[in-house]
């Protein structure tokens, strides 16, 4: 529906006349062609001159105010009708919750409504006409900034800051002492690291258990070409610390056959070709554990750093600083346990590392 | 490509023996098509050439998994077979089965009880799915990247059967998840976990999901849908209106 | 205002209602001053002038469906097991952040479109805020007297990032969680202090209890409350300086055309708030945003793959991802660069736009007042910077994303890396160029325009046998419109030696200030517009071209 109608629904002699060549405002002039012509005439809607053309305009204004009122009906009505438990099939949506679906199509349009409803009306009903406003500058006038320059210096020099020295340097002193009372108060926001970084849970003697199957892990278990994660003996995850403690402790196990470790030291601390490497990232302590069991490399899915299990867990590509730390493994009673804890700080890097 | 034969030495011991007498019939099929299909690349007596690792050991859990994602037989190089449309009838690939497990011995054919949702705990399966699979395949399998080209698939329209063989047979760079690292109650556990929020009757309460991609896919919704719209809109309220007459 | 005295008085001979309420107000308030100077305030008309406004209503959607959140949130890290309405988490262990979330989306009715709402509207504030930003650049309305107005918005911008990044880590699901891993690490990197700060933030080892309740005071009365100051400043700058105005014919530094707030403002304004919300809800309504159902609750050792931050962290994720891995061991210390660089980088790119305005200002030496906005083709050379940061911004993006690119794409993820770490010192630079030539283009095109009219298409054959394009020549308001820009001469050093013979010493800043002022406004930078003369030659002697 075109708001303004045709041309031919306008009575002629309410038409505007011929557009006057003549602007307001700086006329061409053989010296500046260039110059500003000034506002436009203005140039009528159909509603200015047209009065059915208006009182359409009003009844599209109105009937987007009573849609909107409709909509907010049936918002009510579906928040108290619609269980929240439904699900129903819509496409291309797929299966959505239905409440969802209609509370917020109802919202939607009861808002979107109103503002049709009141652009619409300021569009086609309000004078469209330019005006236009004069700027100031921003700037106080000269006058204005002497007298606020001769208060300040009366201002400053009642106060005698100037000449007493003492005053002002011992209350700049004080002022910039005292926030530090509140930088102190934040000291027990929490403990100091300790030793919190440098150790994990992981002994000599503690037996690995699967973390999927809760079992201790035997080397059988263990496959060429598998992918096992294994958490300390003794560690439940409806434990208090649980999660502080996975946090550090978390671990990968994968078994390479012993001809492709290409690193001495990682062989020695293997139990026949099963190594076992921590499973928190050197760069910012994301679990990696994309193991690809081809090229033996274990990618973390944060920031792609990529490592060599099969060469000591060095770092071959991305953003990690230092190789992935391995757990010295052995095997007791016949199932795998630590040799010893890590010899180095597991996770992202840190100052004191060393 | 060693992996076949390592796997005899070291895999756990639930497999089924080398049987010639039962199945003598649907090996002896296996093997023609065999020949035709798969020697090419994986030499005539399955023990590997230089473009195909060997089959012995591989079980047919793996084959039933390869050749009825159709990823088998594989059409050109390149960093990783693709699932694609699959060539054989259902008999050829159990024939092809018989056939590459009577070379040696391997993880079988799961039995439908190992993958029904019945008696499955979605939300352990969830759990599970989250701390061994997510990392490659996402939190609902969608899928993801690995380095240089290659790819965790999305498991979405997955056959749970063809799911429980992938985790038993390692393919390609995905590792195996053998008894040892995952029992029978956890994959069952994860396959009935997947169906619930993978397969074509997964709800998605909030609306469209967009690829359950995350935050990249609903950054660009909310640029193009979201602020598109809001500029179109704007360019409405701010338009010249029409006027009564042309100048 | 109505002023209806003697035509409708009450029975009482009172004035209206209405009027009586304004003269209480006013006689305590002082309002009516405010209204005369504001009530008829004009505002000139584009769509572009209304980024700003997508930005001001989403934020207040925020503040509005947020303080709804806050009634069924529990911020707190305490450990239960899930019996609520959604199958697949049952019987599974999360913290009640993660478990108030849940019920929020499956429990309360409307709150899974509350959640959505809230979430949608911050991502469109932070593109709003972004794509305003630019709009404001690239016609140089950030020129004084609007230098102040353009530190509050770019403040506004990353307070926004922040509130943003702190709202979606609420729920503690296994992406936001893995994000605030990540932080935790970049805290831990950090020289001398970093296992310090990483302990007192996380009240312990990390996740320890306190983040999420930390992270909710900051992100629902801190931040929102300096946000909430900056925005009333930002808004009252607007109003006290005037908007700015594209040029054209009547408009000059000295005026402001458009309409009045009262009513027309008022009506497409208010109204548009609501075409905001409107379209935010059905967004809501059909497409979801972080389900973290879906996701499941954190723990440190799961993770996901396609793990992102909201779009508006996303470059910064680009900086880490595409980071080589550098550490430093010495004495006892590592320093870890491959963390420390790109969060270093992560500011100074914010920094470099956001000072921008008064480096412009500074080569410019241009002191006056500037209304009239710049066409961007007319400065090419800010023009260009600001393409060449939009690319080193996007080139980060797709940094951030770049497991996403690999898999939909079927490209190596290592390849992309190694693209867009290259790109992203060569891409800004070949922007630059290409965009300067291309403004450059268009001023020449201009050019011709004014002196030899619009190509009209039409085919003329004159009666040698000649065919021509007939040229239309352009109207007063356009001609005005293509000439009114100001092109000044670069800035002069000087003579070398004063007039004793001395040499003149020249700061190094002077220097640097002419040379860039050369860039500017040099030859090769500008095409002379064209002038009064030439048109006239033109349009007097030759009939047609």
């Amino acid at each position: 529906m075109s708001e303004t109608g045709r041309h031919e629904d306008v009575p002629e002699e309410t038409l505007p006349g011929e557009r006057e060549t003549a602007h307001e405002g700086a006329v061409a002039t053989a010296e500046n062609p260039f110059a500003d012509p000034g506002l436009p005439p203005h140039e009528h809607r159909a509603q200015d001159i047209d009065d059915r053309a208006a009182r359409r305009s009003e009844r599209t204004v109105a009937l987007l105010f009573v849609v909107s009122m409709i909509a907010t009906v049936a918002f009510i009505a579906s928040y108290v009708a619609i269980p929240i438990e439904q699900n129903v099939y819509i496409w291309p949506l797929g299966h959505i919750s239905a409440l969802n679906f209609a509370l917020g199509l109802t919202l939607g349009a009861a808002l979107f409504c109103i503002g049709a409803g009141a652009v619409h009306w300021a569009r086609t009903l309000m004078s469209d006409e330019e005006v236009a406003d004069e700027r100031h500058p921003i700037e106080a006038a000269p006058e204005v900034k002497a007298k606020v320059m001769a208060d300040f210096a009366q201002g400053a020099k009642e106060s005698q800051v100037g000449r007493r020295k003492l005053i002002r340097n011992t209350m700049f002193g004080a002022l910039a002492l005292v926030p530090l009372s509140g930088v102190v108060l934040l000291r027990d926001l929490g403990p100091l690291p300790g030793n919190k970084l440098r150790t994990t849970n992981w002994k000599k003697g503690v037996r690995l258990v699967n973390q999927s199957t809760n079992l201790p892990l035997r080397p059988e278990d263990i496959a060429v070409g598998s992918l096992t994660f294994a958490k300390p003996e003794g560690l439940e995850e409806d434990d208090e610390e649980f999660a502080e403690k996975i946090a550090k402790d978390a671990l990968m196990l994968v078994r390479i056959q012993p001809q492709n470790i290409k690193d001495k030291h990682e062989l020695s601390w293997s139990h026949e070709g099963i190594v076992a490497y921590s499973k928190i990232c050197t760069h910012v302590g994301c679990p990696i554990s994309l193991y690809e069991q081809q090229t033996h490399h274990v990618l973390c899915p944060c920031h792609q750093s990529t490592f060599d299990l099969s060469d000591g867990g060095r770092v071959i590509f991305g953003p990690a600083g230092h190789a992935l730390p391995q757990l010295h493994i052995t095997e007791k009673d016949g199932f795998l346990e630590a040799a010893s804890g890590f010899e180095e700080p597991v996770g992202p890097s840190f100052w004191e590392r060393g | 490509m060693s992996t076949g034969g390592a796997y005899a030495a070291f895999a756990p011991a639930d497999k089924a023996q080398a049987d010639d007498t039962a199945q003598s019939l649907a090996i002896k099929e296996g093997k023609k098509l065999f020949a035709v299909g798969c020697a090419s690349c994986h030499g005539t007596g399955g023990q590997g050439t230089s473009d195909g690792p060997s089959l012995v050991g591989v079980g047919a859990a793996a084959v039933d998994f390869q050749v009825g994602t159709g990823r088998m037989p594989a059409q050109q190089p390149g960093a990783q077979v693709p699932r694609k449309k699959n060539i054989y009838t259902n008999a050829q690939i159990d024939q092809l089965a018989a056939y590459v497990a009577s070379l040696g011995a391997g993880p079988t054919v799961p039995d439908k009880e190992q993958y029904s949702p019945d008696g499955a705990n979605i939300g352990k399966g969830g759990e599970l799915f989250r701390t061994n699979c997510a990392q490659c395949h996402n939190f609902t399998g969608k899928g993801g990247a690995l380095t240089d080209g290659k790819y965790a698939p999305t498991l979405e329209g997955v056959d749970p059967k063809h799911i429980y063989e992938a985790m038993e047979t390692g393919p390609q760079n995905m590792p195996s998840f053998g008894d040892g690292s995952l029992s029978k109650q956890n994959k069952k556990d994860i396959i009935a976990y997947l169906g619930a929020v993978n397969g074509d009757e997964s709800e998605s309460p909030g609306g469209l999901d967009l690829g359950g991609l995350g935050p990249v896919s609903e950054g660009l919704f909310g640029y193009i849908f979201g602020l598109g719209a809001l500029i179109a809109v704007a360019i409405w309220v701010a338009a010249r209106t029409t006027k009564a007459k042309k100048s | 205002m109505s002023n209806e005295t003697s035509a409708t008085t009450t029975r009482r001979g009172q004035a209206p209602r209405g009027e009586r309420i304004a003269d209480w107000a006013d006689g305590r308030l002082g309002i009516y001053s405010l209204a005369k100077s504001n009530m008829r305030k004009i505002f000139p008309d584009h769509w572009s002038f209304m980024l700003g406004e997508v930005a001001l209503y989403s934020f207040i959607i925020i503040i509005l469906t947020g303080v709804y959140l806050t009634l069924f949130f529990h911020p707190s890290m305490a450990e239960v097991t899930y019996h609520g309405s959604y199958v697949p988490m049952q019987g599974i262990r999360m913290t009640q952040a993660f478990e108030s979330t849940l019920n929020i989306s499956f429990d309360v009715r409307g709150g899974l479109l509350i959640r959505q709402i809230h979430h949608w509207a911050a991502l469109v504030f932070l593109a709003a805020m972004m794509v305003h930003m630019m709009r404001v650049f690239f016609t140089g309305a950030f020129r004084k007297p609007r230098e102040v107005n353009w530190l509050f918005g770019f403040l506004l911008l990353v307070l926004g990032m922040f509130t943003g990044f702190t709202g979606y880590s609420l729920p503690d699901d296994l992406l936001s969680g893995t994000g605030v891993r990540f932080i935790e690490g970049v805290i831990l990197a950090m020289p001398l202090v970093g296992s310090y700060l990483q302990f007192f933030i996380f009240g312990g080892e990390f996740p320890g209890h306190d983040i999420i309740p930390r992270f909710f005071t900051v992100h629902v009365l801190l931040l929102p409350g300096i946000m909430l100051g900056l925005l009333v400043a930002h808004l009252i700058l607007v109003f006290y300086h005037k908007h700015t105005q594209f040029p054209g014919a009547g408009k000059t530094n000295n005026n402001v055309v458009g309409m009045p707030l009262l009513p027309v403002y008022m009506a497409k304004a208010g109204g548009f708030f609501f075409l905001v919300f409107g379209v935010i809800s059905v967004i809501a309504a059909v497409a979801s945003i972080n389900p973290v159902w879906a996701i499941g609750p954190y723990r440190p050792d799961q993770v996901s793959t396609g793990a992102q931050p909201d779009w508006y962290m996303g470059f910064a994720e680009g900086l880490v991802r595409v980071m080589p891995g550098w550490e430093w061991n010495f004495w006892g210390h590592t320093l870890n660069f491959g963390v420390l660089i790109p969060i270093l980088i992560f500011p100074l790119v914010l920094v470099a736009i956001a000072v921008y305005p008064f480096i412009e200002s500074w080569v410019k030496g241009d002191k006056r007042e500037h209304h009239i906005l710049d066409r961007p083709r007319n400065v090419p050379t800010r023009t260009g910077f600001g393409v060449a940061w939009l690319v080193a911004y996007f080139v980060m993006l797709i940094g951030g994303g770049n497991d996403l690119w690999a898999t939909h794409f079927h490209l190596s993820i290592n390849s992309i890396t190694w693209f867009v770490r290259i790109a992203f010192f060569v891409g800004p630079v070949l922007a630059f160029i290409a965009t300067k030539r291309i403004c450059l283009g268009l001023q020449r095109r201009d050019k011709d325009k004014v002196l030899h009219g619009r190509e009209s298409g039409i085919i003329k054959r004159l009666p040698h046998g000649e065919f021509i394009e007939v040229h239309e020549p352009l109207d007063q308001e356009q001609l005005h419109l293509l000439t009114q820009h100001e092109q000044p001469a670069p800035l002069e050093l000087g003579p070398e030696v004063d007039e004793n013979g001395v040499e003149r010493k020249l700061s190094r800043s002077q220097k640097l200030r002419a040379k860039l002022s050369k860039a500017y406004y040099g030859e090769d930078n500008v095409i002379p517009k064209a002038t009064a003369e030439e048109y006239k030659e033109i349009t007097s002697g030759h009939g047609h071209h």
